[in-house]
């Protein structure tokens, strides 16, 4: 049986958003995106532009991933935070439960910045993903009356 | 694990090629890739060896369509084949929502085949899923070469559970949106069923 799907509902989505907006104008990033530890991305803000976000978001949990099992081989949990500088951009990543907080920033921005606001919104996030978390369907779910004509008809 | 965003009504999946080194994940993707509209897919991202073997996975995001008023983006992925990646493979199957395993046709690859689904059956297992719970297809590749096994005696072999069996070219692209399309009708499914 493959895991229970998470819902992310409307008001969810915005609020997560919204925190995430905050954190970006606070780190002076230039994105900041929330990732689920399996890559898929939850949500995004900032000068998202041409950045392809759906492969960077698979590549932070693939990263996060490898480390992770680098750290269980060594007999740490996991690295709780990775941080990858390059000449102009850089990437830091924090490991908030099941979530990743992945933020992009340049030279507008440090390093230390960044990890200390990361750090202040971890708790906020993980709280709000854990209800997201034991959400389930309403009776009134939209995927209870897919028919088999219905996902015939994405392949016709 | 399947995501749903009802903000951008949009509903996630991830789907793993799995099988032996060399029997042709990556060329499914491949094939999904060159032959699938750029609106509907993304990029190929191939973390490959210098010599074009996988050595982490392939990742690309495929859009299929709207199913009730939601977009379905399934995140195909491939594993590393070759035995001595097993740690990769076990970190990808996370949150799968279906697997493919591909089998390579071919007489001598018959041992390869068998102990990847044995590795499958296992990995599954450390991650907390259990194949013959998880919507799954068996493809049967490389119809097209000379010492091939017979289908009846290949299903016998690697079939578990009666899933769907294909046969496949996925050079040539014989059988892989079948095996695409019989692995999302199992995770939609699923999905129907809450």
């Amino acid at each position: 049986m493959a895991d229970k799907a998470i819902l992310l509902r409307e008001q969810q989505y915005h609020q997560i958003k919204a925190v995430l907006a905050r954190l970006r104008m606070d780190s002076s990033a230039k994105v900041v995106f929330l990732v689920d530890k399996d890559g898929q991305e939850i949500a995004s803000q900032g000068e998202v532009g041409n950045l392809d976000t759906t492969s960077l978001a698979s590549l932070a949990a693939g990263n996060v991933a490898a480390t992770g099992g680098m750290a269980q081989l060594i007999g740490e949990k996991e690295f709780p935070t990775l941080s990858h500088e390059g000449e102009k951009e850089s990437i830091h990543i924090s490991v908030i439960g099941r979530l990743l907080l992945v933020i992009v920033f340049d030279e507008r921005s440090s390093l230390g910045l960044v990890k200390l606001r990361s750090k202040q919104v971890s708790h906020q996030l993980a709280t709000m993903f854990d209800e997201i978390a034991a959400g389930d369907f309403d009776d009134d779910s939209p995927f209870a009356g897919i028919t088999d004509e219905d996902i015939d008809s994405l392949f016709s | 694990m399947t995501f749903i965003n009802y903000a951008s009504r949009e509903i996630n999946c991830k789907i793993v090629y799995y099988g032996p080194g060399l029997c042709g994940k990556t060329t499914n993707l491949q094939y999904i890739f060159d032959s699938t509209a750029p609106q509907a897919r993304g990029k190929l991202i191939s973390l490959a060896t210098e010599t074009d073997r996988t050595l982490f996975f392939d990742f690309m995001p495929l859009e299929l369509g709207t199913v009730r008023g939601f977009k379905t983006r399934f995140h195909l992925y491939t594993v590393p084949g070759q035995v001595f990646y097993d740690a990769s493979r076990k970190l990808i199957l996370k949150g799968v929502d279906g697997v493919v395993f591909v089998a390579d046709s071919q007489e001598e690859r018959m041992d390869a085949n068998i102990e990847s689904l044995y590795n499958l059956e296992e990995n599954l297992q450390s991650q907390g899923y259990d194949l013959m719970k998880i919507p799954y297809v068996l493809q049967l590749n490389k119809r097209d070469l000379g010492n091939i096994v017979a289908v009846e005696d290949l299903a016998a072999e690697l079939q578990r559970k009666g899933e769907p069996v294909v046969e496949a070219v996925a050079a040539t692209g014989a059988g892989v949106f079948d095996t695409l399309k019989a692995v999302a009708k199992q995770v939609l499914t699923e999905l129907r069923r809450g």
